[in-house]
């Protein structure tokens, strides 16, 4: 599946953009109310979620060497899954480029859509979706060959520059280097794997996408890490996170508290290893969580442990930040502004109660 | 057709009013909003603040330039190739018939990505040590760059210059065929037509003063900048959409010429031509009868098969569609401009084969 997308980048995304969207029509012909709030029943009815993901994004979302899916944006699908049915196997994987994921959300083909997304004014008041909360706090860089003595991406003039189409990314682009009175030139592929080919094999003199990108291409797609250099500015704000579709105000809810109830978890020192143990606690807070004294899950329309099943099935959002992205994994990204607002972060969660 | 029509208007309704219910913007108005990418190549100048339409145009003008180039380049190749597959030397009917088989019978899109592939290959340099095996030329992974001349007066005079000459051009052949219907004196009118616009421009640069500017390439650290150049995703898509059409077109010219009877090749011979001879005055021009309209729909193909240049980066109408798609979200708008785009190509193309195709075919008199 992943494969195929990436030989054929064109074809399948063009066509999947007109299949989803003629999908969008024929829905609306014979159905034209069933979307609204009927995500969970839709869900629990055929015991799975789907999720949209990316191609193949190391970190983030990506098959490993048995298919099976892993990654930041891959452990919040299955701690959702967890949450709403009680298993985070449960989840069906729908692999999207940068072109496709809107439309296979808008048209339902997907429940939600899990792959290191901006969130910007326009996705958020015009595609009929909505953001939920923010799981990676990035910014757009570059990456340069060492060869090339570039230290700043202020000494890029007339560079040309590989970039994937379909991203806030070749907006970014345009506008910093249009701030700083550069001149440039993009070179847009429609593929991810495309536009990182090219540059590796010495098209274009940098690359950009987002921080986390790079250092999951430099670490997996270069022939030898070290001889690429990760420019230090930061050119843009990019907060990804999952979204969902409109009209579906339940669905919405579950999928950002269920974000919420990871950061918690982290907070009050819940772990994958100890929260069986913390259903003896005392706390309060940890209580309602972990539903011994209160049911919040069903202000949810889910049962009292909700919670309790995410933590167990995937840990919370620092544990799933180290397995995936964080410093001992291959990635080396430092928790930086995904650090917990109490420890220097920005990673916030209103409180479970 | 009132049935179709209802159900027509009945989708377009539907989609419109399930957009609405879902918060889903639609209209066409963001057209007129500023674009706010940059384009790699393009035609004419573009600023990332101009609105949308412009970058479609922009997209636009690269898909009609590969396509052009295509078209051009397709037909002379896939002419030669399909004589060569009648030729009497073995030698060259062999290779001729092995091209048309390798090349028709793998993918376009592969053999895109194979070209994109080679041009991108350790063979070439890196921009910032690009290649220089002459003056003003240099090569390199990211493209060929070369002088261009300098706009300046003299060469609107050259230009008009070359417009004349193809006048006078047209006006010698006009008198050489009346005086080849007249007395049966057959001149040459390929060559001096040709020499007669050439010889229009070369006067008119002279008059303009003989401009010589030439805006050189300069390389630096980084890379090569000025001049002109050509990128590897345009030689790429034109490379591969030329080579893999002109498999087609020697097929259809093959067949073309062998659809015209052995007797009109020996009564040929029997009046004195020679092969050549015998080729272009009698054995093309009735083959072509058969040729046009197959013809029309190779080049029917290789327009809309340039849509698939987005895969090695070139920035055709598709790649500019897809990234506004993304960037506006008006999926079924972008798709609808894209369809009527390439729709409005080919039913030109298809206008003007007709037209020629009219021109010539067998007048029953």
């Amino acid at each position: 599946m992943s494969s195929s997308i990436e030989e054929f980048p064109m074809r399948t995304s063009t066509l999947q953009v007109i299949a989803a969207t003629s999908l969008a029509l024929a829905a609306g012909t014979f159905a034209a109310s069933a979307y609204a709030g009927k995500t969970l029943d839709a869900v629990k009815q055929r015991d799975q979620v789907v999720c949209g993901v990316n191609t193949g994004l190391a970190g983030f979302s990506a098959a490993d060497s048995q298919g099976n899916w892993v990654g930041l944006d891959v452990d919040i699908c299955k701690a959702i899954a967890a949450a709403v049915l009680g298993d985070a196997k449960k989840v069906k994987w729908v692999p999207l480029n940068a072109q496709q994921r809107f439309t296979a959300l808008q048209s339902g083909e997907v429940d939600i859509l899990s792959r290191n997304t901006t969130f910007t004014l326009t996705r958020d008041a015009s595609l009929g979706l909505f953001m939920t909360a923010v799981t990676y706090y990035d910014g757009q860089g570059f990456i340069v060959p060492k060869k090339s003595k570039i230290t700043s991406a202020k000494q890029l003039k007339n560079a040309e520059i590989c970039v994937q189409s379909g991203t806030t990314t070749e907006k970014n682009l345009t506008d910093y280097f249009k701030s700083i009175n550069v001149k440039m030139k993009p070179v847009v592929f429609e593929g991810f794997e495309a536009s990182v080919k090219a540059f590796f094999a010495g098209r274009c003199q940098a690359y950009t996408t987002d921080a986390s990108g790079l250092a999951s291409i430099r670490n997996k797609e270069a022939p030898k890490p070290d001889d690429y250099l990760i420019l230090p500015e930061l050119i843009s704000k990019e907060p990804l996170g999952p979204m969902v579709r409109r009209g579906d105000d339940e669905w919405f809810t579950i999928v950002k508290w269920a974000i919420y109830a990871l950061l918690e978890a982290e907070e009050y020192g819940l772990t994958q290893a100890n929260v069986d143990q913390m259903k003896s606690s005392t706390e309060p807070p940890i209580q309602r969580m972990l539903g011994t004294t209160e049911d919040t899950g069903k202000l949810l329309g889910l049962d009292k442990e909700w919670a309790y099943r995410e933590i167990k099935a995937v840990g919370n959002y620092g544990e799933i930040f180290e397995r995936n992205v964080g410093p001992q994994s291959a990635l080396k990204l430092p928790r930086g502004l995904n650090n917990l607002w109490n420890k220097g972060g920005l990673q916030y969660a209103p409180p479970i109660r | 057709m009132a049935v179709i029509a209802a159900a027509i208007w009945f989708l377009a309704h539907n989609t419109l009013e399930n957009m609405r219910v879902r918060g889903i913007q639609s209209g066409f108005g963001f057209l007129a909003q500023p674009a706010g990418f940059d384009i790699g190549e393009s035609a004419f100048a573009f600023d990332s603040g101009e609105p949308y339409w412009k970058a479609f145009l922009v997209g636009l003008s690269n898909t009609l330039r590969a396509a052009l180039v295509g078209i051009v380049l397709t037909t002379i190749l896939g002419t030669l190739i399909g004589i060569g597959r009648l030729s009497r030397n073995f030698l060259v009917r062999g290779l001729c018939t092995g091209y048309v088989e390798l090349f028709r019978n793998i993918p376009v899109l592969i053999q895109l990505l194979m070209w994109y592939t080679v041009l991108n290959g350790d063979w070439l340099p890196p921009a910032s040590e690009a290649l220089h095996p002459l003056p003003g030329i240099f090569l390199s992974k990211s493209g060929m760059s070369f002088p261009v001349p300098e706009w300046e007066q003299g060469h609107g005079v050259s230009l008009a210059g070359f417009a004349i000459g193809i006048v006078v051009a047209w006006l010698y052949r006009r008198w050489a065929r009346s005086a080849f219907e007249k007395t049966g004196v057959a001149r040459p009118m390929v060559w001096p037509a040709l020499l007669i616009a050439c010889a229009g421009a070369l006067l008119g640069w002279l008059a303009g003063g003989a401009p010589t500017a030439l805006e050189m390439p300069v390389r630096n650290d980084l890379n090569v900048s000025g001049g002109g150049a050509v990128t590897p995703e345009f030689l790429a898509v034109t490379l591969g959409l030329t080579i893999y059409t002109a498999s087609f077109v020697a097929e259809i010219v093959r067949s073309g010429i062998q659809s015209v009877s052995w007797g009109q090749t020996e009564a040929a011979g029997a009046l004195g031509l020679s092969r050549a001879q015998a080729l272009k005055l009698v054995l093309l021009p009735q083959a072509l009868r058969v040729i046009i309209p197959p013809l029309t729909n190779q080049y029917l193909n290789l327009t809309k098969n340039s849509s698939l240049a987005v895969a090695v980066g070139y920035p055709d109408l598709v790649s500019i569609s897809n990234t506004t798609l993304n960037q506006t979200g008006r999926a079924v708008e972008c798709i609808t401009i894209l369809m009527a785009v390439y729709l409005t190509l080919s039913l030109v193309t298809a206008a003007l084969m007709n037209w020629y195709n009219a021109r010539s075919a067998i007048r029953e008199r």
